[in-house]
């Protein structure tokens, strides 16, 4: 057993860990046996709505969020081979809660139940193709990032600019929600509706480890062996608009975790994007499931955004990254 | 046979012409050396004729699909990228992707530990390949190719930045694949080792084929000094001809 | 320049003695009077927009922006102001300041006494009965509202209050579902789709409401201390009476 292997077994773990404590974590105080039959066994009663409605899909939900953003910055990162790339940070996930605010204000979301995660997902289609093409692998850092602030700027404003035309008087106080993301009274309805565009992104972006490998030693030396870059493009495309789109539509903007996850767990399961795939999806849902943890016990009575905890964290990480690349490039 | 075969390929960039027209062939055991000064084209040879830029005329290797055109050459790119800090193995062993299902099988461990050994790696195998020298690098990127175990191995610049002893050793390493049956082209600015070590000289002048001969021929003809403005000595040894460039002539 | 303060002075105004009121009070989900409402010029709160209008009194809540009843006082305008009703003894209170304010003194003492005395006819006797008040974002009325005493004069325990909330504050839905109220008061969704109003139809509500009795009131009769006050007062006596029936 290697290294990562345990790395991969301890991590499965934590999140397992982590999932329950979630669903045994509350500003209800219910008693754990209780709690575990209610959620099981239960019919009707308090406990077990509160089991079964609040607390079941907002676990599954911290699980899903955190896995397709990590999932999703490993893979950015090995396609563009920049350790900054994330969905957050280059406005893909913005772009994503535009296409969710456009379609909940002029009524589309109403019209169909699809439509939701549906117009969350053009949106981010949109802002990694603007990436890929500001940025692309021959861009380096520097554009990359510039491009994700003028395309998180966009996308920030006309939220804003949305959300305060609307005639509900609540859309305005949403604004934060939508850009820092939270799990809050989330219902099984949201499950169902982002659990398939998820799954088709994870399958999407599990299947480019092979191409991220060959990519690890340049776009030529990855073509003359046999990879083929426009394929691999698409599935990075789709499979990221697909997973961060649906992510977004039910849990707003949560920055940073596609940035730090994979970073950390680079030194334990090596540099190969391939096993760092998996191992970054893990990472992702233990940190969101902390957060979403964290969320509640530092205030229970108050909806803290879990963007704010995760950029708390992040933000001085990403500091400290472009200081080392900082030192490389000089 | 023919591993290789361009005919009148052109390369247009921007409206110029940056390849030109080029008709070559390489047989199996050639080790065919592509030289001319910078700006002759070299590069945009290689990555059209891999498929790897649009160009006019054709290439028999650009004509093939992707999958198999990797398993019938190999290609060293000028730049020595190794993004993520991965060992010496999992770099050799990615030439080995090409080959089909992503699972390594007992042929492919023997064809990476060829490759490492015929690169005198075997030691490296677990070293971070991001942590070694520039030179352990070009050498671990060459294993690459080698681990690829295709007829036909185009290699830009390999030994460009490296000490004499891994310029030799990789010389030679093409020289003994090329004896053994396959083919090799290489582009090289030392003419002294491609004098030492090419069965075949390509010059490449202005994206055109200037000269196309053994070493000795090229090595002597008028026209190597108009294209590369030097002079240059050129003797016989028991071992092959031996070029050793002396003055500028322009 | 106040929703409140705008229903108050329409009933005790004479014709052409106001001149304008806000624009709230032609929002059909918040201001119980919109038809009247209808007949004034409207201003959006706006110091300029008021000044411009040349009035000699103007009525503000105690939460109108600052700045602009400062900007109106500083340019010589009389401002009345009355902070919110928290109590159902100040809404007789307001309405009599309110009709001294304007010059109508009786008129306000007479609406206070009638809305005293209807206030008085109110009452139940009895057990109380559980019921929540449940907002967007998980909103809630706690103790020390006006909501809060409208639940208890009317028979009701406000789990709002049970929770420990005091004023207006966040009721987490899982405490609410544990807390099982039998009635939940909610209020009408705005048009336009908003997250906040969301939970509002989260299953868990959905199913707590459908084991629940529900009050249908208006928010707008809820909002200010008015005599529609009333109104939501009688839903709730209603609904407490229905409870009764059930059992």
């Amino acid at each position: 057993m290697t290294l990562r292997h345990i790395a991969l077994l301890l991590l499965s773990l934590l999140v397992m860990a982590l999932f329950l404590a979630s669903l045994l974590i509350g500003p209800a105080a219910l008693g754990l046996k209780q709690s575990v039959m209610a959620l099981l066994a239960g019919e009707g009663g308090p406990v077990a709505l509160v089991m079964q409605e609040i607390r079941l899909p907002r676990a599954l939900l911290g699980l899903l969020v955190g896995a397709v953003l990590g999932l999703s910055g490993a893979a950015m990162q090995g396609f563009l081979r920049n350790p900054l790339a994330e969905p957050g940070l280059v406005g893909v996930s913005s772009s994503a809660a535009l296409g969710a605010v456009l379609s909940l204000q002029t009524g589309l979301a109403a019209s169909f139940a699809l439509a939701l995660p549906l117009s969350a997902l053009a949106g981010a289609a949109l802002a990694v193709l603007l990436v890929l093409v500001m940025a692309g692998p021959r861009g380096g850092a520097l554009s990359l990032i510039l491009a994700g602030i003028a395309i998180s700027a966009l996308a920030g404003a006309l939220t804003s600019l949305v959300l305060n035309l609307s005639p509900n008087p609540f859309a305005v106080m949403e604004i934060v929600y939508w850009m820092m993301g939270s799990l809050a009274d989330r219902s099984m309805t949201h499950v169902w509706l982002a659990l398939p565009f998820m799954a088709i992104g994870c399958g999407l972006l599990l299947a480019t480890g092979r191409g991220l490998d060959a990519l690890t030693l340049g776009e030529d030396a990855a073509r003359s062996m046999g990879v083929d870059l426009a394929r691999l493009r698409l599935l990075i495309v789709l499979g990221t608009a697909s997973a961060v789109g649906a992510s977004v539509a039910v849990a707003g903007a949560v920055g940073f975790v596609g940035l730090v996850m994979p970073h950390l767990l680079r030194p334990l399961v090596g540099g190969r994007p391939s096993h760092l795939l998996p191992a970054a999806a893990l990472g992702g849902a233990a940190m969101v499931l902390t957060a979403d943890i964290a969320v509640r016990l530092i205030a229970p009575d108050q909806d803290l955004k879990l963007g704010v905890l995760t950029a708390l964290v992040g933000a001085p990480f990403f500091l400290h990254l472009l200081w080392r690349m900082r030192g490389l490039e000089a | 046979m023919t591993l290789f075969s361009l005919d009148h390929l052109s390369v247009r960039r921007a409206g110029k012409s940056v390849v030109d027209d080029v008709t070559l062939s390489v047989q199996a055991g050639e080790c065919v050396g592509l030289i001319g000064p910078n700006g002759a084209g070299k590069t945009t040879l290689m990555r059209a004729a891999l498929g790897l830029l649009p160009h006019e005329g054709s290439s028999n290797l650009a004509r093939l699909p992707l999958g198999e055109r990797a398993r019938q050459a190999a290609f060293l790119p000028q730049n020595r990228d190794i993004h993520w800090p991965v060992t010496v193995d999992a770099v050799v062993a990615l030439g080995r992707a090409a080959q089909g299902s992503g699972k390594l099988h007992a042929e492919d461990r023997r064809a990476i530990d060829r490759a490492l050994a015929r690169m005198g790696l075997a030691d490296y195998r677990d070293r971070i390949a991001t942590a070694l020298s520039g030179g352990e690098q070009a050498r671990v990127l060459i294993a690459r190719a080698l681990a690829q175990e295709t007829p036909l191995l185009l290699a830009d610049e390999p030994v460009a930045g490296l000490d004499p002893e891994a310029q030799l050793r990789t010389m030679q390493v093409f020289a003994d694949l090329a004896r053994e049956g396959r083919g090799i082209v290489v582009s090289i600015h030392d003419l002294g080792l491609a004098a030492r070590f090419c069965t075949r000289l390509v010059v490449l002048h202005h994206g055109r084929v200037v000269l196309d001969a053994p070493p000795r021929e090229v090595l002597s003809d008028p026209r190597l000094s108009e294209v590369f403005g030097i002079r240059g000595f050129l003797a016989d040894t028991p071992d092959g001809p031996v070029f050793q460039p002396m003055a500028v002539t322009r | 320049m106040n929703l409140c303060t705008d229903q108050l002075a329409m009933l005790l105004a004479d014709p052409g003695q106001l001149i304008s009121v806000s624009n709230l009070a032609l929002d059909p989900l918040s201001s119980a009077m919109v038809e009247e409402a209808q007949a004034y010029p409207v201003n959006r709160g706006g110091a300029e927009q008021i000044f411009l209008m040349h009035p000699d009194l103007v009525l503000a809540g105690t939460y109108t922006a600052r700045a602009s009843v400062d900007l109106l006082r500083g340019l010589g305008i009389e401002v009345v102001q009355l902070p919110p009703a928290d109590r159902l003894e100040d809404v007789a209170d307001h309405m009599r300041q309110i009709g001294a304010a304007l010059g109508r003194p009786e008129r306000g003492e007479a609406m206070a006494r009638e809305f005293e005395t209807s206030l008085a006819s109110i009452g139940h006797d009895g057990p109380a009965a559980t019921a929540a008040m449940y907002y967007p974002n998980g909103y809630t009325a706690g103790s020390g509202t006006l909501s809060d005493q409208i639940l208890s004069l009317t028979g009701f325990r406000n789990v709002g209050a049970e929770a420990g909330l005091t004023g207006g504050g966040i009721l987490p839905l899982e405490r609410l579902v544990m807390a099982e109220p039998q009635v939940v008061v909610t209020s009408t969704p705005y048009p336009g789709a908003s997250r906040s109003e969301e939970i509002l139809s989260h299953p868990a509500l959905r199913q707590l409401r459908d084991g629940a009795a529900q009050a249908h009131v208006r928010d707008a009769d809820w909002v200010c201390g008015t005599p529609h006050l009333l109104n939501a007062i009688r839903t709730m006596a209603d609904a407490r009476a229905g409870l009764e029936g059930q059992q």
